[in-house]
């Protein structure tokens, strides 16, 4: 198995008759993935390539079935699609857009709360690639071609450097089970420990590499996380060793503000943790390639 | 985005938090005047900068009569100040607030931030003000009081009494302080803030509750419903290629080294600046072209790096995913055609159609150096300086 998205997993696009939104269904289906719809709201009753085009997300659900959402929507709506997305049944929602404010997403994240576990939505994201399980399905704008199929697990908060690590991982023969994108906002859906967890139940991924930034508690929280429930090994990187402390990194998330949040400390509480570090971005495939050797897992 | 103190004071204040009469100057004539109208023996003369530490910097000039505050005035006006914070450029003082001097009895800290763990808003709180937080959690971390607010629902006035009583306020003026760190939580809430620190907080010998000195920051991605706010931004008191950077919709960060650097996506410009460092080089900024790295983005970022005097060499790496590398290759053609580079070059490609990407370049008269890995560009970058 792979997480969260699988071969036949159905799919809503939110937003999906935009330019942006268009464009990445379009690549999705490409790839595979099972879309069956999009709404956007006013358009409904249209068809949009060869799909039907629904006003709700609730009506979008009772017609097709779908558990599954990608949003596309502008920042000053996305909270608003995505509550909705949480209130139709949706199970899982990955947000693409970047810059949905910070109030915002915290108001979001307390909706959801409303819910109960089993009714309760995973939201990726936002500011995110998305997920891809390679072979089977792709929810997000990552190039489905770099990742080749197999059992390691990545999670990460920036998308370029996700690619990066996919790429080096099938330049050495090494496949991904689920690659997922986190975001790089200060206050996202899933965090690194809510993946890595999924992971670790998921009978397929023998290994996971974190790909980690400055800022924030949850590179930490995971090596926590991994120390004391994880039987897999965990690769983890961390960019931004040379980040002025104080200053956003193009990610809102991405600024040092407390102890812990560094590069350094994040390496240091990590390796604490038991985690694997890939010293620097250009070795992440040859670290995780070493893990597995060094635990008969190749 | 950060504003100068004057600007949050006046926030606060419309909150219901109590602050010194005051005035903000742009003369040393006008602050005379000022000092009279505001009245009293004993004034304040602060130079609106948007950094902390300004008192040690020399920006914070107490006076006894109305023509010191003029010469006061007239000695910050204009002048770069350089704290601890603003690096050793300094920051230019255009702006000068003048408020009535306070009689101190007690300094507080009162400050609230996003707390990314528990994804709540966070009230910090000390009896050690005027000391930074850092200072305060590294030497007196036993006064430091910290209440989760829950958004939904705001804050309560209990928890405010907390806080208050917690700080050893005095009975009769609880409430009072309640109402103080409402007014702050009402202004980060209703604001879309992402910080609202107030250090000091003070108790003056008259009993009032006072936020003596301010700083506020709001989310830049929440600008489009704060025209209010926006309006607020101060570009004088930015780096001017950061002001050039942000305006054309970049993520641009200058930095002290030489080797300039255009990257698409956050994550990726992180590591390839450490990349560098660990090549023995120093990076002169961060830049994420943003995930897209479009032909036009790739020309504007080329100019933004050519305008940084301190650049010696320029390292390009993209990875391109949607779009191809043949399209980003095209791209970089196109921008040396219009913008001269005379520093070396590097670039590195990576990703869908990395190998007509390359091509298209070598075919091109641009001349450049190849790098195939990360590593191999940082390397080629830190050589190339010679």
């Amino acid at each position: 198995m792979s997480i969260i998205i699988h071969k036949n997993t159905k799919i809503l696009v939110q937003g999906f008759t935009g330019k942006i939104g268009s464009f990445h269904a379009e690549e999705m289906i490409k790839y595979g993935s099972n879309v069956v719809g999009g709404v956007t709201p006013g358009k409904g009753g249209m068809t949009h390539l060869n799909l039907p085009v629904f006003n709700t997300v609730k009506e979008a659900v009772d017609q097709t079935g779908a558990s599954t959402s990608i949003l596309f929507v502008p920042p000053a709506f996305a909270a608003d699609s995505a509550m909705e997305a949480a209130d139709a049944g949706i199970k899982t929602c990955v947000a693409i857009t970047d810059g949905i404010p910070s109030h915002d997403m915290v108001k979001i994240k307390r909706y959801m709360r409303r819910y109960p576990k089993d009714k309760k939505m995973g939201l990726v994201g936002p500011n995110c690639a998305g997920i891809i399980s390679p072979g089977k399905s792709m929810l997000g704008i990552m190039p489905g071609h770099i990742y080749k199929e197999g059992k390691i697990g990545i999670v990460s908060r920036s998308g370029t450097l996700g690619y990066e690590a996919a790429q080096q991982l099938k330049d050495l023969e090494i496949g991904v089970s689920t690659s997922v994108g986190i975001g790089g906002d200060p206050i996202n859906g899933s965090s690194f420990k809510d993946i890595i967890e999924k992971f670790e139940n998921d009978d397929e991924t023998i290994a996971v590499l974190i790909i980690g930034e400055i800022g924030g508690p949850q590179e930490v929280e995971a090596g926590q996380f991994a120390k004391e429930n994880m039987s897999k090994p965990v690769i983890a990187y961390i960019a931004g060793l040379t980040a002025p402390k104080g200053r956003v990194m193009g990610h809102a998330g991405a600024i040092v503000s407390a102890y812990g949040e560094s590069a350094i400390e994040k390496v240091e509480l990590l390796k604490e943790c038991g985690v694997t570090i890939s010293k620097n971005p250009s070795v992440m495939g040859e670290t995780v390639k070493k893990v597995l050797v060094e635990n008969n897992l190749n | 985005m950060d504003i100068h103190e004057y600007q949050a004071k006046k926030i606060l204040s419309d909150f219901g938090v109590k602050i010194p009469t005051g005035g903000i100057v742009y003369s040393p004539e006008n602050a005379e005047n000022k000092a009279r109208e505001i009245g009293g023996s004993k004034w304040v003369v602060k130079a609106q900068v948007h950094s902390g530490a300004r008192g040690k910097a020399g920006g914070i000039i107490i006076c006894n009569s109305p023509l010191e505050v003029a010469d006061a005035t007239d000695k910050l006006l204009g002048k770069k100040l350089i704290t601890n914070q603003t690096g050793p450029e300094g920051k230019i003082i255009n702006r000068i607030y003048i408020e009535e001097a306070t009689d101190i009895k007690h300094e507080l800290y009162l400050g609230l931030v996003f707390d990314r763990s528990s994804e709540s808003i966070m009230v910090v709180a000390s009896t050690e003000g005027g000391m930074s937080v850092e200072e305060i959690s590294k030497e007196k971390p036993e006064t430091i009081i910290r209440s989760k607010i829950e958004v939904a629902v705001g804050i309560q006035q209990f928890q405010a009494r907390e806080i208050a009583f917690g700080l050893g306020i005095e009975s009769k003026l609880i409430s009072r302080a309640a109402n103080t760190i409402i007014g702050c939580y009402k202004a980060f809430s209703e604001l879309d803030a992402t910080m609202v620190e107030v250090n000091p907080l003070v108790v003056s010998h008259q009993d009032e509750i006072l936020a003596l000195d301010c700083k506020m920051s709001f989310d830049n991605n929440a600008m489009f419903r704060r025209d209010e706010i926006a309006e607020l931004r101060d570009k004088t008191q930015e780096n001017s290629n950061e002001v050039y950077a942000s305006d054309r919709g970049m993520n641009y960060v200058s930095l002290d080294g030489n080797i300039g650097n255009i990257i698409n996506g956050a994550g990726l410009a992180m590591a390839s600046m450490d990349m560098i460092k660990l090549a023995g080089g120093e990076p002169a900024n961060f830049l994420d072209v943003g995930g897209g790295a479009t032909p036009e983005k790739i020309v504007k970022a080329f100019k933004l790096i050519s305008m940084d005097t301190k650049v010696k060499v320029i390292l390009v790496n993209i990875f391109a995913g949607i779009n191809r590398c043949d399209w980003v290759a095209e791209g970089i053609v196109q921008a040396l055609s219009k913008i001269e580079i005379k520093h070396p070059l590097v670039i590195r490609l990576a990703g869908t159609n990395v190998e007509k990407g390359n091509e298209i370049l070598k075919k091109s008269n641009i001349n450049y150096i190849e790098a195939s890995t990360l590593e191999d560009a940082a390397n080629k970058a830190v050589k190339a300086l010679g």
